[in-house]
């Protein structure tokens, strides 16, 4: 355990356990594959050879039930909406959401009758990545810093 | 295995257009074409026009009841031959007294032409379709219906396509705002944070 | 197969014991459907009885916005059409668009503009091959297309500074010239690719599994093709002869030779080759392009706002994925009065239903691969 050492600055018990659970979560975030559009070919070129997303823990897995976070990458239409929805609500607590992309922040070009103007619209969102599309060293930030955001999480004692 | 993908450059290095000669020096483009429709429905063709003299342009406009007609015809007229409807597609022009206009792109593979029809309706008119005459246009009559709001007689399956089901609205007609009229109306959900 | 031979067996049995059709949705979140599609199957047993897709998950409004916007400003949008191969997209816009004037493009430009196309068709066909070949089990294709897919992309970036969307073309030929670097790269690019492609072909052409699952699945004849509108290797899977390229040639293409590849059966073995062909045909048209690679300007002379006259025109260029094309009603003024984007893979798509119905129900994911749809320019 030597990646803990020294994080458990605190004499509490709370403290270290909360430590442990932390770096146990954010050192194997499984995202769901969820591509939309462009961006998941990104996403995908992320878990490719060159990028090698394993590096981070990161395993994409194909059902929500087994998945940490999901990455919504690429434009959200209204049609999508519900089932992005339903796909969040069967993921296990705790989860995280990645919003990649313009159009899933903010609805990216397409400011239209078609087009959810960002997918914050119906789930929370934790990390917002820009681009259009994100390039892979993009969204490798973005699984940083909610690797930053999960590692200041209370979990036992709030 | 492997000798399936032939090799056989001579055949297609002949450009396919060489059997057209420059014919149309004088006539209008698509003026054969117009002969082989007028042959056998007197009349149908009712405006003629192609962009620049383009050949790949020629234009027909036809009438409401012939279209399922002339569009048999010009598939199986051995001097046609077209089997492939390219594109099917709509127009929205408000102002005009016919304001929607239906176009079947049309192209032959043998002749590597094309051929453009045109069907001008009203406002509520249906359309007789022509998805068997061509497979293909089952699906692209559809996304007329949906965007456009044309319907469609005799299609088997006359259904949104690309909208929600309970849309309500035709987002391609000119009076549809770009933002849309707010079909979708959602309240913004908190962060449920972990332990709540 | 099982579906025909034991179909009274069927039916015996399911008189006796009540059993009835089984529904199945697939997707619109499924890794093998290639974005969000959604497939609704009926089976009997494993075989697929009827199929209903439900497209527009992915229905953007570009043909909305194009009618709003400048025709300059909408090259970027026919980018995320095809999202695989975006230059494609931007080359039928613009010679779509140039098709209202009489412009003369730089033999340069046009030249780029092919071989630009040609490395986006490598990259189109690489990502197909390398899902494909996920779905049907094969993880090493996906890791070793990638790796080549990656070359192509930074060939992009090094050209245009996009990987993805590049924003390629402007109307009446380039934004600038590309960089020596670029060429240069190129260059070194095709004098590899082709062992790489005899590499995917060694574990995939002769494999059993890999044959078992593509021969004599999801056959169509040219007849058939003809009738459903299907575009681009599909039909020339099922033995047409029939290239854009070569029917109504645009860019650099009069000047460049290669072949026109085609199948025998018709079924996702013949696709596949036939993708495969034309994997090598366009290195070799890229170095064609290389070799012939005229100087001087990329871009001609155009007026500062593009106003084409009144008129409509419809222009197609190959797509990757089939016959990609617009038509574009011009009212006289700088925005388009109507863009319409003629996709292939929704009409493809239109197809899936013949292709599909009597197979077994694993080959249904085969089949969609081997269409090679990307929704974004399904649904627009």
């Amino acid at each position: 355990m030597g990646i803990v050492e020294g994080k458990f600055s605190d004499n509490f018990v709370t403290s270290k356990v909360d430590s442990l659970v932390a770096w146990a979560r954010k050192s194997a975030l499984w995202p769901m594959t969820f591509g939309l559009a462009c961006c998941a070919i990104e996403m995908m070129a992320s878990g490719a050879a060159r990028y090698d997303f394993d590096r981070f823990g990161v395993i994409f897995r194909a059902t929500p039930r087994q998945s940490d976070v999901i990455i919504v990458a690429g434009t959200v239409t209204h049609k999508m909406g519900d089932a992005i929805r339903k796909v969040y609500d069967q993921m296990p607590e705790p989860r995280w959401v990645i919003a990649m992309g313009n159009c899933a922040t903010c609805g990216g070009p397409y400011a239209n009758y078609a087009v959810m103007q960002g997918v914050d619209e119906i789930i929370p969102v934790d990390v917002y990545i820009p681009g259009c599309p994100p390039r892979p060293e993009s969204l490798m930030w973005g699984v940083m810093q909610l690797q930053k955001k999960i590692e200041q999480e209370k979990y036992i004692r709030r | 295995m492997p000798d399936e993908v032939e090799e056989n450059s001579e055949q297609t290095n002949d450009a396919p257009d060489a059997d057209e000669p420059a014919e149309a020096v004088k006539t209008p483009p698509g003026e054969d074409l117009k002969e082989v429709v007028e042959s056998a429905f007197p009349g149908a063709v009712l405006e003629q026009s192609a962009y620049q003299d383009d050949e790949d342009e020629a234009t027909f406009v036809v009438g409401l009841d012939s279209i399922v007609d002339v569009s048999t015809h010009l598939r199986d007229h051995g001097d046609t031959l077209f089997k492939l409807l390219t594109d099917l597609t709509a127009v929205h022009y408000p102002e005009a007294e016919n304001p929607f206009e239906v176009l079947y792109q049309l192209y032959s593979i043998e002749h590597n032409r094309r051929l453009r029809l045109k069907v001008r309706i009203k406002e509520g008119q249906a359309m007789p379709t022509v998805s068997s005459v061509w497979s293909s246009a089952d699906w692209m009559e559809r996304e007329i219906y949906d965007l456009f709001g044309i319907e469609f007689e005799g299609h088997p399956d006359l259904r949104r396509i690309l909208l929600p089901d309970n849309w309500g609205s035709h987002p391609m007609r000119k009076d549809y705002p770009l933002e849309g009229r707010g079909e979708r109306i959602y309240t913004k959900p908190k962060r449920k944070e972990i332990g709540d | 197969m099982v579906g025909v031979a034991n179909t009274s067996r069927i039916e015996q049995q399911s008189t006796l014991h009540g059993t009835e059709e089984l529904v199945i949705n697939m997707g619109p979140q499924h890794p093998s459907t290639h974005g969000v599609l959604r497939v609704i199957l009926k089976l009997d047993g494993e075989t697929v009885n009827d199929l209903d897709c439900d497209i527009g998950y992915l229905h953007r409004g570009t043909e909305k916005i194009g009618e709003n916007i400048t025709y300059t400003m909408f090259i970027p949008y026919t980018d995320r059409l095809d999202y695989i191969a975006a230059p494609s997209n931007n080359l039928a816009w613009v010679t779509a668009v140039e098709k209202f004037f009489d412009w003369e493009i730089p033999m340069r430009a046009q030249y780029i503009r092919s071989m630009v196309g040609e490395l986006s068709r490598i990259a189109s066909h690489l990502l197909w091959l390398a899902t494909h070949a996920l779905d049907i089990g094969a993880m090493t294709v996906f890791l070793w297309c990638f790796r080549e897919r990656e070359m192509v992309l930074d060939l992009f970036e090094t050209a245009f500074g996009g990987r993805l969307t590049v924003n390629a073309f402007r109307l009446g030929g380039l934004h600038e010239d590309v960089p020596d670097k670029f060429l240069q790269l190129t260059q070194e690019f095709i004098d590899i690719f082709p062992s790489r492609i005899d590499d995917y072909e060694t574990l995939l052409t002769n494999n059993r599994i890999w044959l078992q699952r593509t021969r004599d699945v999801g056959i169509i004849s040219a007849e058939d093709a003809m009738d459903l509108g299907l575009t681009g290797p599909i039909i020339r899977g099922s033995g047409v002869r029939w290239d854009l390229r070569r029917a109504k040639p645009y860019a650099a293409y009069p000047y460049l030779d290669f072949v026109v590849p085609v199948g025998e059966n018709g079924d996702i073995y013949d696709r596949y080759l036939v993708r495969i062909e034309e994997l090598r045909q366009s290195t070799r048209i890229i170095q064609q392009c290389l070799d012939q690679l005229p100087g001087g300007p990329v871009t001609c002379k155009t007026p500062r706002t593009i106003k084409p006259p009144e008129g409509e025109i419809y222009h197609s260029i190959e797509n990757p994925k089939g016959e990609f094309g617009f038509y574009i009603v011009s009212d006289g003024t700088t925005t388009p009065y109507r863009v319409r984007i003629r996709p292939p893979s929704f009409i493809n798509l239109g197809g899936l239903k013949k292709l599909c119905i009597g197979q077994l129900v694993a080959d249904v994911v085969a089949i969609i691969g081997s269409i090679d749809i990307v929704l974004g320019e399904c649904d627009r």
